[in-house]
């Protein structure tokens, strides 16, 4: 947060000029409570995902598994939680690839006009969205967790309370970091469209690979070598991983593969995902530096 | 900014040599103007005339390509955060969003200029009460009818108490009632001292709000001046005449002293007199009858400024206002 105050700021006596953001969240959230159909069906997608895939998908899987001998002393999970943090991490990449629409329809019904008009710098307008966004994908994952404990996943089984706590803040820090890479790649992206229906289409090609090529649903140890590569550097799996880690634990066996990060890992992991968000903030940076709205 | 009043004329907005051009189209061809403080200043042409393109670089949404530009004492270009602090926009569409309501509006805005909660909330009450919406003040935008949307966006444009207010087609697609209620309230903003840059396709907007007029087409200005200036300038009144034979008419009628200049229509031709034309109109018939002319028909005007208009552009206007049709306009060229 204190980087924000080498912006370029104006004018004599503005040093809240720096809490611009906070003027493009509010309204951003006005927007969000109050589209009614948006917010129920943004709050009931995950938990319909999670209950009818997951609950479909796990009564098969673990039946396949079934036969798999237990390795002693090692946790072993069922499918709906293991795929339950993919759950998770899916919801978060939708809602934040589509979270930077609202920039599309403000350029196209004259909206930005006034935001850009003013003085306030541009960045807050990506910093707005982007909390924004964090927000929206925080509602979505406290819903999947408390739905998917409530349906049969084991997530936090054996923790403490104190490590349940530690774990639903790790989780969210993961969350939040990811979905701000995503919301700046969003706005970048629409900042540069015309057309809804382009946008649209950009975002249904970006979601396919990002989420196959992960290990949201399965194991990414069978691929092929290329496509393993790429899962591996997809912030999708680092963003998994994280989940697993801080809601599973760091040595589990699920779909009979052995999982163990050590904290070093998930610190790679939670770095690679700031890496990535810096870069999308680059992106989104230039893109709204040449914005021309009239 | 405390601003002293000033008795002598202070130029605010001041422009030289303008241009912008969209690949090969010149939307602004070298314009210059400037614009005093507290006056209503208006650009007036006809759709794709360079209206929006100038007024979009003034107020820093479009960089400038070349020429000059200062708004408030301030370079467009070099300082485009002073220019934005200094003025207010309502802007050509409704820029409202639907799901806001009124009061969310002028709160968002007085965020945006980051303006201290007391003064912004102080400002709100004002300016709902200004522009008679204090009654809805939650209601969202969508339910607003087309005039108290204009309302919102002029006490938007107002809340930063801006030294310039720039205004868009102000009253583009609003009843003549409410059109004549939105002259009320821009003559009123401008009598509180805010200097009004306005532009219009609307010839009665212009000619009935403005101090001063810079007629722009295909992005030139063609004339400027205070709208009876302009109307001046075609003489103290318009004839329209038709004859049995219109060019031996404007032959005979050109070289007297009271014609200023003579446009030929289709079916006949309009003098512009110099002096009042109903003294100059039996001259004229006694001038014709004399040459052996008919006259079939004869018609007395004063200016409009839609004359003006076509007399200085030299081609139709389509306006949509409920104007009346220019005598310059009738017929053909």
């Amino acid at each position: 947060m204190k980087a924000r105050q080498r912006l370029r700021s104006c004018g004599p006596g503005d040093g809240s000029m720096q809490y611009g953001f906070v003027t493009i969240y509010w309204r951003d959230m006005i927007r969000f409570v109050r589209f009614k159909t948006l917010l129920v069906s943004s709050l009931l997608q995950p938990a319909l995902w999670l209950a009818f895939f997951g609950i479909a998908m796990s009564s098969s899987f673990d039946k396949l598994i079934a036969g798999i001998p237990a390795t002693p002393g090692v946790h072993m999970i069922g499918y709906l939680t293991f795929m339950g943090a993919g759950i998770i991490a899916m919801t978060t990449l939708f809602t934040s690839l589509f979270g930077g629409i609202v920039i599309l329809f403000d350029k196209n019904w004259g909206l930005m006009r006034e935001i850009l008009a003013s003085p306030m710098n541009r960045n807050h307008i990506i910093f707005g969205i982007g909390l924004s966004g964090v927000t929206k994908s925080f509602i979505q994952a406290i819903i999947i967790m408390v739905f998917g404990i409530l349906i049969g996943a084991a997530f936090f089984s054996g923790f403490s309370a104190m490590q349940t706590i530690i774990g639903v803040v790790g989780i969210l820090a993961f969350v939040g970091m990811f979905a701000l890479g995503f919301l700046f790649l969003s706005a970048a992206i629409a900042v540069s469209m015309e057309s809804p229906e382009g946008l649209q289409g950009v975002i249904t090609l970006l979601t396919m690979p990002i989420f196959f090529a992960s290990n949201a649903l399965y194991p990414i140890d069978a691929f092929p070598e290329i496509l393993k590569i790429l899962s591996i550097y997809n912030p999708m799996t680092l963003l998994i991983t994280g989940i697993r880690y801080f809601a599973i634990g760091p040595d589990f066996i699920a779909l009979g593969k052995h999982y163990q990060y050590t904290q070093s890992d998930i610190l790679t992991a939670y770095l690679g995902l700031a890496v990535f968000a810096a870069l999308t903030f680059g992106l989104a940076w230039w893109r709204f530096q040449k914005a021309v709205v009239t | 900014m405390p601003e002293t009043q000033q008795k002598h004329p202070e130029i605010i907005i001041s422009v030289e040599n303008l241009e912008h051009s969209y690949k090969d189209f010149k939307a602004v061809d070298g314009i210059s103007f400037s614009v005093k403080k507290g006056e209503i200043f208006s650009f007036l042409g006809p759709n794709g005339a360079g209206k929006s393109t100038a007024i979009n670089i003034l107020i820093t949404l479009l960089a400038k390509q070349k020429g000059s530009a200062t708004v408030a004492g301030f370079d467009v270009t070099r300082d485009p955060q002073k220019v934005r602090e200094s003025i207010g926009i309502v802007f050509q569409d409704i820029t409202l969003d639907r799901d806001m309501t009124v009061w969310e509006i002028l709160e968002f805005h007085g965020r945006l200029y980051n303006m201290p909660v007391e003064e912004r909330r102080k400002r709100i009450e004002e300016l709902l009460v200004l522009v008679e919406l204090a009654g809805k003040r939650n209601e969202r935008t969508k339910h607003l009818s087309g005039g108290m949307k204009r309302r919102l966006e002029i006490a938007r444009g107002l809340m930063t108490r801006p030294r310039v207010l720039f205004l868009d087609e102000p009253t583009i697609g609003l009843d003549p009632q409410t059109r004549l209620k939105m002259w009320d309230y821009i003559k009123g903003v401008n009598n509180e001292g805010t200097t009004i840059f306005l532009t219009t396709h609307y010839m009665d907007e212009a000619d009935q709000l403005s101090d001063r007029i810079s007629i722009i087409d295909h992005g030139r200005i063609v004339i400027s001046g205070r709208p009876w200036e302009l109307k001046n300038t075609l003489g103290r009144d318009l004839i329209y005449l038709e004859t049995n034979n219109n060019d031996a008419a404007v032959r005979v009628l050109k070289g007297l002293p009271s014609i200023r200049d003579v446009k030929v229509k289709s079916k006949g031709f309009v003098l512009m007199v110099n002096e009042d034309g109903s003294k100059a109109l039996p001259m004229i018939i006694d001038t014709l009858r004399n040459a052996g002319i008919e006259i079939s028909t004869i018609n007395l005007k004063k200016p409009s400024m839609d004359d003006v208009f076509v007399f200085y552009t030299g081609r139709e206007f389509r306006d949509e206002s409920p104007a009346k049709a220019s005598f310059l306009r009738a017929g053909g060229r």
